[in-house]
């Protein structure tokens, strides 16, 4: 018999506010442990929380994005359960009216996943296990650090397919601002839900629930490992249990956590604290205003107006901060197709070099867009360019100031010296002039590169090219 | 005992701005009189003699200076042990938070503060607010100041016995399902629980938190209205506070005449004491010698508040009461193997048989299964309660009903029967199920025991106005509430 994996995922996305989701600490990631913390999240008696709007807004611009239903009236709820992270041992959550249903988003393969609702909570703290003093402790900084869990239903029919949706839904959220999207500072975290049944069959199997996956291509593994089981569970006439399972990406392989019948009762209640949410269309019309430009419709943009290729629009929109210093430099009066070279060259090389992601670009863009112009102004040729945009990159370089302390400006070479120096060069290098002259236009680079170094690299390479033509057809 | 001591806390605060005795003088009066009182009665868990000082002349500067904004600044007042001062320990009568000194002030505190009132310290409650007697107090139980064998009621039974006693003029308590107005009966003094929303519930520790509201216990109902005012305003750090109108004490004209006043048939039928019945038809009667019209109604609903009250609180306080685990404040386990036994036994040993009884029913009616049974069905109960008291008060302007069915118990007599003890809460709990204000206060003694009786008056959302310028009225033309128990003679 065959079988068809049936597969849904919980995203877990911590949303990108200044704040957290119910005080006023910061969001900030690292940070001295309990540094960011205040009687409300770490759990003082007669402390309550109040509701960052923010976090309502971002939620709603994701689910508006995601074509999904917004809750005219979304409210909160309690999750109860014991554990030294969560200070006041519930979870501020949304289970009865979470603020969006519905919705979905297309594959690459144009395949529809659905989704059963968005909710908004709040995250719980980190424990610190010493195992040579054999004590725990507890830092409260990420407590209340604003959550959007997004819920699909099980439309996912392989591993591949739940981390493609995972990529462009990382991609959507990064465009629209709402979350830092870094996977490893947590701020992206996926539980799948897996169950197989025989192809052609409607009924669902007995499904588990997998934790602990920490990058996009670990779901895909772990989703084919555990049908796996589960399949050969099925064929040896064995049952699957519906249990809690965590991946071990290391061991390609998943192990038991907890099964159903040792499930929390959460006892889930309203949350007594805070009043419903009302979402009235003049805070829909606000949010569609402050909705920025997506994915799809750059694309178009970049095509038609920027004139970029497929390929390169294709690299820069897995970015929104690639497409951000895109856009900056063009609107610098930087040309389309230099500005997506330098970012796509230059930009990504160095940041490959520092081992960052794109999202955690810092650079100076106005420095930036005046290294651009010495080069396209022909004040400075493109090696020096490129030192003087990685100076900018490093230390914030001044682009004029560094090109005239390392003497990167090209000077204005005599035509006196610069026909010796093409005279010499062709001396010295015959058997490169015969071939030349029999029909290789390749070694006319080596030619020039030469004469420029003959020139100690200060030459406007225009002109040299035109003096060495000039002397080879005589 | 000192003449000041059994003013008001107005005429305290009028005597300080004439200049007939300063702040600190007032404050060592009241300090001195909690020295000789206070170890028998056992009000206070705390008092805080050197910054009650500090803020006495502080406040002593400000009248000097003529810079006394409120009719109230320089008065001595009592915090219940379960309302947060910033350094002050702040237990909510129990082992578990015992040591606890919150990292701040409650916006009731802080109001109080920026009026120029004086902290004196915080008063014995039953343990979180979780009784109607004061005995489930972890540091043992307050007495009666009318008789030391008695209770004071609770859980406020610290604030009103201070008052009661004279030896604070005035005191916050919480009401959560009548936690100011039935120990404010027992103890023959006035409190009020205000509309829910209208005092901000940041720095209250939390019982149930859609019930839970800060409130006022005095001897009159001017104080109350005084401290009303003060208290009252919306707080942006409290989702469900809405503030008020205010301007209650400029209201009490001293007339009640015209106002409607309801007597449900339900709260004077089965279960009321005799004695008690006969004090509260006779403030009826004082309330149509001054005009009012009384008329008895039916309120259906009025049996099943106590069931959705118990529901509905035990629900919430098992989840705000979970935070207590050991792990951050408080009381700790010595010992344990891991971290679950660690947060498991310091809440067996933290919390009395009475939190722990309620954390386990809440749990229960929390419970898949039970939730749509219990805790649905509550809320159900809840709006239709809500409705009925609604509807009542488009035909009247305030509803009479006891405070309590009986006198103060005696020390020991309801702990053994807890049922029995939840049931006393009948006449009390529907003003916290409606969010509605509602007022106790003094209305005679009962007959055989000579002990006090006492009325609530219910009125409509964010009428306290309304409300204490009726019960205001009626003190005006009685002197109920200055009686004296036997301990403040």
């Amino acid at each position: 018999m065959n079988y068809e994996i049936v597969c849904g995922l919980e995203v877990h996305v911590e949303m990108n506010t200044k704040s957290k989701i119910f005080c006023a600490c910061s969001t900030a990631f690292g940070g001295e442990p309990n540094t960011h913390v205040c009687p409300v999240c770490s759990g003082q008696p007669g402390a309550l929380p109040t509701l960052n709007r923010a976090a309502v807004e971002k939620a709603a611009r994701t689910g508006l994005a995601l074509g999904c239903d917004i809750a005219p009236v979304t409210r909160f709820d309690r999750k109860n359960y014991f554990y030294p992270d969560l200070p006041k041992a519930y979870q501020i959550s949304q289970l009865y009216a979470p603020i969006c249903r519905g919705g979905g988003l297309a594959l690459e393969s144009g395949r529809f996943i659905r989704l059963h609702e968005i909710h908004m909570e709040e995250d719980a703290g980190k424990l610190v296990h010493d195992p040579f003093t054999e004590t725990t402790l507890c830092d409260y900084n990420r407590c209340g650090v604003p959550l959007m869990e997004i819920v699909t239903e099980p439309d996912f029919r392989s591993g591949e397919e739940a981390a493609d949706f995972l990529e462009r839904l990382r991609t959507l959220l990064d465009f629209l601002g709402v979350s830092d999207c870094k996977m490893q500072e947590g701020s992206i975290r996926a539980d799948v839900n897996v169950s197989v049944r025989p192809v052609g069959s409607e009924a669902l199997g007995v499904r588990t629930e997998m934790k602990n996956l920490n990058s996009i291509k670990a779901v895909a593994r772990a989703v084919r490992a555990e049908a796996e089981r589960q399949i050969e569970l099925l064929r040896e006439g064995r049952a699957v249990r519906q249990e809690t399972r965590r991946w071990d990406d290391n061991k390609g392989a998943s192990f038991a956590m907890r099964s159903k019948e040792n499930a929390q009762d959460y006892r889930y209640f309203p949350e007594p604290d805070l009043p419903p949410v009302v979402l009235d269309e003049a805070f829909l019309s606000q949010v569609r205003r402050s909705m920025p430009e997506l994915p799809e419709q750059k694309r178009a943009r970049y095509l038609a107006e920027y004139g970029l290729t497929e390929r390169d629009a294709a690299i820069l929109l897995r970015s929104a901060r690639l497409c951000r210093l895109l856009e900056g430099l063009i609107g610098r009066g930087i040309p389309a197709r230099e500005a997506a070279n330098w970012t796509l060259g230059e930009v990504l090389r160095l940041l490959g070099e520092d081992g960052l992601e794109p999202a955690d670009l810092e650079i100076d863009e106005e420095k930036l867009a005046r290294a651009l112009r010495l080069l396209a102004a022909g004040r400075i040729g493109r090696p020096a360019a490129r030192r003087a945009v990685e100076a900018v990159y490093r230390e914030g370089a001044d682009p004029e100031l560094f090109c005239r302390e390392h003497g990167l400006f090209l000077e204005k070479v005599g035509e006196g010296d610069l026909s010796a120096a093409v005279a010499k060069v062709l001396a010295e290098n015959a058997d490169a002039v015969e071939k030349y002259r029999a029909g290789s236009d390749k070694v006319f680079g080596f030619l020039v590169g030469r004469c420029m170094a003959a020139l100690r690299g200060k030459a406007d390479p225009a002109s040299v090219n035109r003096a060495l033509r000039e002397a080879l057809k005589r | 005992m000192e003449e000041i001591l059994c003013r008001s806390a107005l005429e305290q605060g009028e005597a300080l701005r004439r200049g007939e005795i300063t702040a600190p003088e007032l404050l060592r009066a009241h300090l001195k009189r909690i020295r000789e009182a206070d170890p028998e009665i056992h009000a206070f868990t705390l008092v805080d003699e050197a910054g009650a000082l500090a803020q006495a002349e502080a406040a002593q500067r400000a009248i000097e200076r003529g810079e006394a904004s409120s009719p109230l600044c320089g008065v001595p007042v009592a915090i219940k042990d379960n309302i947060c001062v910033r350094g002050m320990e702040t237990a909510c009568g129990s082992r578990m938070l015992e040591g606890y000194r919150p990292p701040y002030d409650a916006a009731a505190v802080e109001r109080l503060r920026a009026a120029g009132l004086v902290l004196l310290g915080h008063t014995n409650m039953d343990e979180f607010a979780m009784g109607s007697t004061t005995e489930t107090a972890a540091g043992g139980p307050t007495r009666n100041p009318w008789d030391a064998a008695r209770a004071p009621g609770g859980s406020s039974g610290g604030s009103a016995a201070a008052v009661s006693a004279r030896m604070a003029p005035l005191a916050l308590g919480s009401d959560t399902g009548g936690s100011i107005r039935q120990p404010a009966a027992f103890c023959g003094v006035t409190g009020l629980k205000p509309t829910y929303g209208a005092v901000s519930r940041w720095g209250l520790v939390a019982y149930a938190s859609s019930l839970d509201q800060i409130g006022p216990i005095a001897r009159t109902a001017a104080d109350c209205a005084a401290a009303f005012d003060l208290l009252c305003a919306r707080d942006a750090r409290d989702a469900t506070s809405r503030g008020g109108t205010g301007g209650t004490l400029a209201g009490l004209t001293g007339s009640a005449a015209g106002l409607r006043i309801g007597i449900p048939d339900e709260s004077f039928a089965e279960g009321l004491d005799e004695g008690v019945r006969a004090r509260v038809l006779g403030a009826a009667e004082i309330f149509q010698g001054l005009g009012a019209q009384v008329e008895r109604f039916s309120l259906p609903v009025a049996p099943y508040a106590v069931p959705a009250y118990y529901i509905l609180a035990c629900a919430e306080a098992s989840s705000n009461l979970s935070r207590y685990d050991g792990v951050k404040y408080g009381h700790r386990a010595e010992g344990p193997e891991d971290i679950v036994a660690l947060m498991r036994q310091s809440r067996m040993e933290g919390f009395g048989p009475e939190a722990r009884r309620r954390i386990l029913l809440g749990t229960f009616v929390l419970s898949q299964g039970y939730y749509e049974a219990y805790y649905l069905k509550a809320l159900r109960v809840r709006s239709r309660i809500r409705q009925e008291l609604e509807r009542a008060l488009t035909r009247f302007d305030l509803i009479l009903l006891p405070a309590a069915p009986s006198v103060a118990p005696r020390l020991g007599e309801s702990l053994s029967d807890p049922l029995q003890m939840y049931l006393s809460d009948v006449y009390t709990v529907t003003a916290n199920l409606a969010g509605l204000p509602c007022a106790s206060f003094p209305c005679g003694e009962e007959e055989q025991t000579g002990l006090p009786v006492g009325a609530q008056l219910l009125a409509r959302r964010d009428e306290e106005g309304l409300l204490l310028r009726a019960v205001d009225a009626f003190q005006r033309h009685t002197d109920y509430h200055l009686h004296r128990g036997g301990m403040a003679r």
